[in-house]
């Protein structure tokens, strides 16, 4: 494809991004600055971000292949990330700002205070965000496969390990937030302008849109892109679809890498306006997947989009020798591989290709490597904030560390979380690692949630059921993943894809005979100053 | 912040001006919480349990399932818009509350 123009572009996107890193060195030399920017960044701004933040390439290139394969289904992923923030708008965004410093784990161990509380909460922390981390760093082993073939996965993966490395380490949260309201901008505008070209493709008509959209053939003959079931179909399919669409819809506002960013801003109000600004931008950019999907399906065709993705040489083998494919399937499936499903990553770069041309499809491909970088340099703080604040700073020195240690000690955890990443990533670039995001969303639903609204809301609640139910929570959504179709193929002893419609109710369990087995009256005699502050805001971290 | 200054928490919590500001938060909340489950859930129940029905064409092309995943939309944004407009009043109260806690521990008692 078109690589040079396209890493012309990418070079530009880091060019300007390092000279942001630049500037934000000489703020980030205390905790507060690495961590939180200084609680500087505006309500505005960090709407922007937090859209930056959210917004992965498995959103702009996945969702766009969903919906361009499966229509309405894959539509549902979009639906369910915008309606997520209302939970967060309502439930969590202000009192976090309220009660927290820098972590997720301040809030959940505010009145349950001691070890055990804080210790869960951050090793949940650090789960959700290595598989985060880990399958947007193998995407961009897939991306480099399918866009610039002429790169290898392992260069590609080194060298979004080292910058993303360099903003965070050099720049720390201001940083990574300018990187991430850079991304959005860009990513915002490419997503309304292809839907806007794919509709005047039909002289601005979306009945005409539609209309060529619900004609395009499928799969299942009997049913097109605008009707349920394509994707979630079988004797399964409608219970696949709740499940998912639960840990979709609760998991956002358990999200560790989005929580921190209330940190950021001087005020609940502040963090409120930012819920807002990200629902209006993250809402737009899921519309447009509609738009772009549903475009590359009637524009570009199905059967365009479709190689497999495989990774290393296997991509250019096949695309040299496409009848060998099933050979080379059998051959990755003798050797204990998955055995990819055909790929839908390409629908929006193609979709740009026939649109605009190929200084349209580079910049698109352009965008979605932006997209990964913002997202793992995001993913990178939260991991070392947790490790710095959490483990090091509360539990190993008991909270008598100076300042000097403390940036120190959260620099090298960046490096050490990055270097881990980057390690892990080209392990595993040679396996569908996709599920590691459904994953991350089903245990921060069933692990982080139940938590932090029971800490919130219930007086009685206690250490024993906080950690009760971070543990169920956590246990469950990782064990019945590991027994789900999504690792076991048709040997699966769990049926459903998606584990969230048994380990959120899990994690809520858990909590909830924890606490009733023992009562625990010092975080009981706590409630009243976590409610006052965080409904009035008095005594919040300044 | 000294210890001895810290805002009295226990009696705060038991106050009327307070109590009242947590019963209208709660009020808008819970019920619009609720709401937005129930509405996102009706989505997920119908289009997986009964894919026939909600695939006939509703405006146009557009099928049933496919307008309702767009009113998801317009339910997501209609609701931020009514927190914000309820979120003002408690912004005051909030304040009220605040700075008259402040006065009262900046005072010598």
């Amino acid at each position: 494809m078109t690589a040079q123009p396209s890493l012309v572009m990418f070079a530009v996107f880091v060019g300007i991004t390092l000279v942001v890193t630049y500037w934000a060195s000489g703020r980030s030399r205390t905790s507060r600055g690495y961590y939180t920017a200084d609680r500087r960044i505006g309500g505005l701004q960090n709407g922007w971000a937090i859209a930056g933040d959210y917004v992965s390439a498995a959103a702009f290139l996945g969702i766009t292949g969903l919906v361009a394969f499966y229509g309405f289904d894959g539509f549902m992923y979009s639906v369910g990330w915008l309606v997520a923030y209302l939970a967060v708008l309502f439930l969590v965004a202000e009192p976090l700002r309220n009660t927290g410093k820098y972590t997720l784990a301040d809030l959940m161990s505010f009145r349950l205070r001691g070890r055990g509380v804080r210790a869960i909460a951050a090793l949940s922390t650090l789960v959700i965000t290595l598989f985060y981390l880990i399958a947007q760093m193998v995407g961009v082993a897939a991306l480099v496969n399918l866009l610039l073939p002429r790169f290898t996965d392992v260069v590609a993966i080194a060298s979004v390990g080292i910058l993303m490395l360099v903003y965070v380490l050099f720049g720390g949260m201001l940083a990574t937030t300018w990187v991430q309201i850079i991304k959005a901008g860009l990513l915002l505008v490419t997503a309304i302008s292809l839907s806007i070209l794919a509709v005047r493709h039909f002289d601005f008509s979306l009945g005409q849109f539609f209309s060529a959209a619900a004609s395009v053939s499928t799969s299942a003959g009997t049913s097109n892109l605008l009707q349920p079931g394509l994707l979630f179909h079988g004797p399964m399919g409608a219970w696949n679809l709740v499940s998912l669409g639960l840990a979709l819809v609760l998991g956002t506002a358990g999200l560790p890498h989005i929580l921190i960013r209330f940190f950021t801003v001087p005020s609940a109000k502040a963090a409120r306006t930012s819920v807002a600004w990200a629902m209006v931008l993250v809402g737009i950019f899921y519309l447009t997947t509609s738009f772009m999907g549903l475009g590359a399906a009637t524009l570009v065709g199905k059967e365009h989009i479709g190689p497999r993705m495989y990774a290393g040489q296997a991509i250019a083998y096949i695309a040299r020798h496409p009848v060998q494919q099933s050979a080379l399937d059998a051959q990755l499936k003798s050797k204990g591989y998955i055995v990819p499903k055909p790929d839908s990553n390409l629908a929006a770069p193609l979709l740009a290709s026939q649109l605009g041309g190929p200084l349209l499809a580079a910049f698109v491909a352009a965008v979605a490597f932006a997209t990964i970088l913002a997202v793992v340099a995001g993913l990178t703080l939260t991991a070392s904030s947790a490790f710095a604040h959490d483990i090091w700073f509360s539990l190993v020195r008991g909270g008598r560390s100076d300042e000097t240690e403390q940036i120190f000690v959260a620099r090298s955890a960046a490096l050490a979380v990055g270097a881990l990443a980057i390690a892990l990533s080209i392990v595993l670039r040679g396996f569908n690692v996709a599920f590691l995001v459904g994953l991350a969303f089903a245990v921060a639903a069933s692990a982080n949630v139940p938590v932090i609204l029971l800490a919130l809301a219930w007086r009685r609640f206690s250490r024993f059921g906080a950690i009760a139910g971070m543990l169920s929570g956590l246990v469950s959504s990782l064990a019945l993943i590991a027994l789900s179709p999504v690792v076991l193929g048709n040997h699966a002893i769990f049926p459903l894809e998606n584990p969230g419609i048994v380990s959120i109710p899990a994690g809520f369990i858990g909590a909830l005979l924890g606490t009733l087995l023992a009562r625990d009256r010092d975080s009981e005699a706590m409630f009243d100053q976590l409610q006052v502050r965080a409904t009035t805001g008095l005594g919040a971290e300044v | 912040m000294d210890r001895a200054r810290q805002p009295r928490w226990q009696s705060l919590a038991a106050e009327p001006e307070f109590r009242a500001l947590l019963r209208s938060r709660r009020r808008f909340v819970v019920p619009a919480t609720i709401f937005f489950i129930a509405y996102y859930l009706a989505l997920l129940i119908t289009a997986g349990f009964w894919p026939r029905l909600m695939s006939r064409p509703l405006l146009g092309p557009l099928t049933v399932a496919y307008c309702f995943a767009l009113s998801q939309f317009a339910m997501a944004w209609l609701l931020l818009a009514l927190y914000l407009y309820r979120a003002r009043q408690f912004d005051l109260a909030a304040a009220r509350i605040r700075r008259r806690e402040m006065r009262e521990t900046l005072e010598p008692q």
